[in-house]
């Protein structure tokens, strides 16, 4: 039970910020038909951005800014690297963004060097929040998880309540239409592709100094983010949060798990030894499994529902 | 009818020059070091050429082609293993069908999920396969030889009309006899009906589904038959480096090899030749000397990717064609003076990138370093007026030679454009 408990809560943090990244990915995508493969880079960025202003400013500064900053960053890449592609089609922005992590990897390098940098969590926030049975829950942790749900909060009115809110739906579908009314539509698409990136620097200053800020991290969860809006249904908001939820909770919980099929075979009284055939697979603990699970779940989706769990079929 | 005849002449004369630059190559640079970089870059070479089945005929962009390189890599290695100990033994000289064959069996399972959907899903999906095969190969060390990779012996079985494949020079021979080989089976695989109706499918995969053919098998037999020759590829690495380990599988690798192959150019068919030998070259050689090398690739990328979509294989395509229309004169003055701008405004970019690069990494090491065959002081301010000069100059310059540029070049645009339209009337 204790374990259960404080697995799940720790899956759902990771969950939530594995939202974080994917919604703005998803967003982005399902406006302007642009996948950014740099969108963990602009997580990376949040994350430093973060570190340096912390260390001049403060932790709560950093909050703030940083997303900012990272916004200014995306708003910039939108308006004079991918609005010139725009022409060529999805491709040639997927190949810009992609020769874009190259790039903001380097730069990293170049200015924090290539060692992991001491980001560490404010002192307000550090320490235990309640413990679960004999194990302690830590407030940040807890943190996370309300910084995320009121970025959700925060998305989901503005989507729906507010007239830029309105606009943007409406570009989605009826760009000409919008355009016609008088809106700007490719500056709307300029502030959405900002918007994504500010939700991933926003990701980056909490999930920095939660987990290790170092110039592999956009690789880490680069890869897991584009599964996660696979999975969920390329453009659909409510499958990215319903398929991070699923991978942070799963990947937790498999992490944890030390068993293999030898182990569940032992429970019905079958032996196997090293010898048998296909040792190497069934002796496979599931915490072994865990890096390759998210793939395999995307895999299994794509085989049984192709457009993804709340994605909307083809015409 | 004669322009069909001459069109054949050149074609012929360019394998027949692509076969003797092949013989030659190890003669010229006849060192040892240059010998493996020029096997490594044949290896290189098949693989994005392997790559640009996908990517130039059928316009499929994908994420995780290395996972076929790198599985034809480790079948390869495990059958050299097993040639060299008592079990069946293939000749090293076609060992690499093995790594074919590898990638062969692992397109036909792999492939068929993958190419369910084309653009930028296809893109995702091989990206999600790719890290599944990486994450996979770790669980099973024994296969995949874990951190170590598994090392391998060319040197086996009964010598081949006397050479035993010992010396880097008798390698470098039979990479460049499987790269010909597969290159013109490459060639003759993009004529034949599948890899027309690729094309087709590349520009529009609806008009082929309504004259009867399912655009998700042609987009199937495509990759398995690109995997295929990226386990050939892989195959020839290991005989190269006789090892193997899982960075072979890697999304860096499938990153890399897409780099290469747009920077040389997806629209042509000797586009990847060029970019692998561009690609491999920046990788060996660029990264001897500076440590920004992968921001330079990332740079050249882009721009290659706003700039010159051609890749460059575009600039010797339209450099050849404003020879043939003697236009030569009329392109010279302004290519200069905007290549010269160019050349300056990078002499100081990269002065302050690498000033910058001395700073964060060897700043301990002092402030001194050498640039460009000079001592810098990274501390002086003159040096980073200097270069932030030099950088507004080039810009300028750019500026002012771009409206030059453009009309020139665009003269030569119309010519062939005149050509192509006589042509098709």
């Amino acid at each position: 039970m204790e374990f259960l408990t404080i697995n799940l809560l720790n899956g759902i943090s990771y969950g939530l910020l594995l939202f974080m990244l994917s919604s703005g990915l998803t967003l982005i995508f399902g406006m302007m038909g642009v996948l950014n493969f740099a969108h963990a880079s602009f997580y990376m960025l949040g994350a430093y951005f973060a570190y340096s202003l912390s260390t001049v400013a403060g932790f709560w500064v950093a909050l703030f800014v940083a997303p900012l900053l990272v916004a200014v960053l995306g708003m910039a890449v939108e308006r004079f690297g991918l609005r010139p592609l725009h022409k060529y089609g999805h491709v040639s922005e997927l190949l810009f963004t992609f020769g874009l992590t190259y790039v903001i990897v380097e730069l990293v390098h170049l200015v924090w060097g290539r060692g992991a940098q001491p980001y560490g969590i404010p002192p307000e926030l550090s320490g235990p929040l309640f413990t679960v049975f004999t194990t302690e829950f830590p407030a940040y942790r807890a943190f996370m998880m309300g910084v995320a749900l009121l970025m959700l909060l925060a998305i989901y009115l503005m989507l729906t309540r507010t007239r830029i809110g309105m606009v943007i739906q409406a570009s989605l579908t009826h760009p000409d239409m919008v355009e016609a009314l008088g809106h700007n539509v490719p500056r709307t698409f300029m502030l959405v592709f900002g918007g994504g990136c500010a939700l991933a620097g926003l990701a980056g200053v909490i999930g920095g100094n939660a987990f290790v800020t170092e110039p592999s991290m956009a690789a880490a969860v680069g890869s897991i983010i584009f599964v996660i809006v696979v999975v969920g249904g390329m453009g659909s908001l409510s499958g990215a949060l319903l398929a991070s939820l699923l991978i942070g909770i799963i990947q937790t919980l498999a992490v944890a798990l030390d068993y293999s099929l030898v182990d569940l075979m032992a429970l019905f009284d079958i032996e196997i030894g090293p010898m048998a055939t296909g040792y190497q697979f069934l002796s496979l603990t599931i915490s072994q499994l865990a890096v390759a699970l998210p793939y395999l779940l995307m895999v299994l989706v794509l085989i049984v529902r192709p457009q993804g769990l709340l994605g909307q079929a083809e015409g | 009818m004669t322009q069909a005849t001459q069109k054949k002449t050149n074609s012929l004369l360019a394998w027949i020059g692509y076969a003797a630059a092949l013989i030659v190559a190890p003669v010229i640079f006849s060192q040892s070091a240059s010998i493996s970089f020029l096997c490594q870059m044949g290896a290189m070479t098949v693989f994005a050429l392997s790559y640009n089945v996908l990517l130039g005929q059928s316009g499929l962009l994908s994420f995780g082609h290395a996972v076929y390189y790198g599985l034809g890599a480790f079948g390869t290695a495990h059958a050299m293993n097993w040639a060299g100990g008592d079990g069946l033994t293939i000749p090293l000289v076609l060992i690499p069908l093995v790594g074919g064959l590898t990638a062969l069996i692992a397109g036909i399972i792999l492939g068929y999920v993958t190419t369910k959907k084309s653009g930028l899903i296809f893109a995702m999906i091989t990206l999600g396969i790719g890290e599944l095969v990486y994450a996979s190969t770790h669980m099973f060390p024994d296969i995949f030889g874990g951190e170590g990779g598994i090392s391998t012996d060319r040197v086996y079985g009964a010598p081949f009309l006397g050479y035993n494949f010992g010396p880097q020079i008798q390698v470098y021979y039979l990479i460049a006899f499987w790269l010909f080989a597969c290159t013109l089976a490459m060639y003759a695989c993009a004529q034949t009906p599948l890899g027309r109706l690729a094309n087709a499918v590349r520009d529009n995969s609806e008009r082929v589904e309504f004259i009867g053919f399912s655009a998700h098998w042609i987009r199937y037999l495509m990759l398995i038959l690109s995997g295929t020759f990226a386990g050939i590829a892989g195959g020839l690495t290991v005989i190269n480096f006789e090892l193997v380990g899982t960075e072979n599988v890697s999304l860096a690798l499938s990153g890399t090899i897409l780099l290469f192959t747009f920077i040389g150019g997806a629209s042509y068919f000797y586009g990847p030749i060029i970019g692998a030998i561009v690609g491999t070259f920046m990788t060996a050689v660029l990264s001897g000397y500076t440590a920004a090398w992968q921001l330079y690739l990332g740079v050249f990328f882009i721009l290659v990717v706003l700039y010159l979509p051609g890749g460059i294989a575009s600039l010797f395509d339209r450099t050849s064609s404003a020879i043939a229309h003697r236009l030569v004169g009329r392109i010279a003055a302004p290519t200069l003076a905007f290549g010269l701008a160019l050349l300056i405004t990078a002499t100081g970019a990269v002065m302050a990138v690498e000033m910058l690069y001395h700073i964060t990494l060897h700043g301990a090491d002092g402030p001194v370093m050498q640039l460009l065959g000079f001592e810098t002081d990274t501390t002086h301010y003159l040096n980073w007026l200097i270069a932030l000069a030099l950088t507004v100059l080039g810009g300028g310059g750019i500026r002012a030679a771009l409206p030059g540029f453009r009309d020139a070049w665009g003269v030569v645009n119309q010519e062939r454009e005149k050509q192509t339209q006589g042509a098709a009337a």
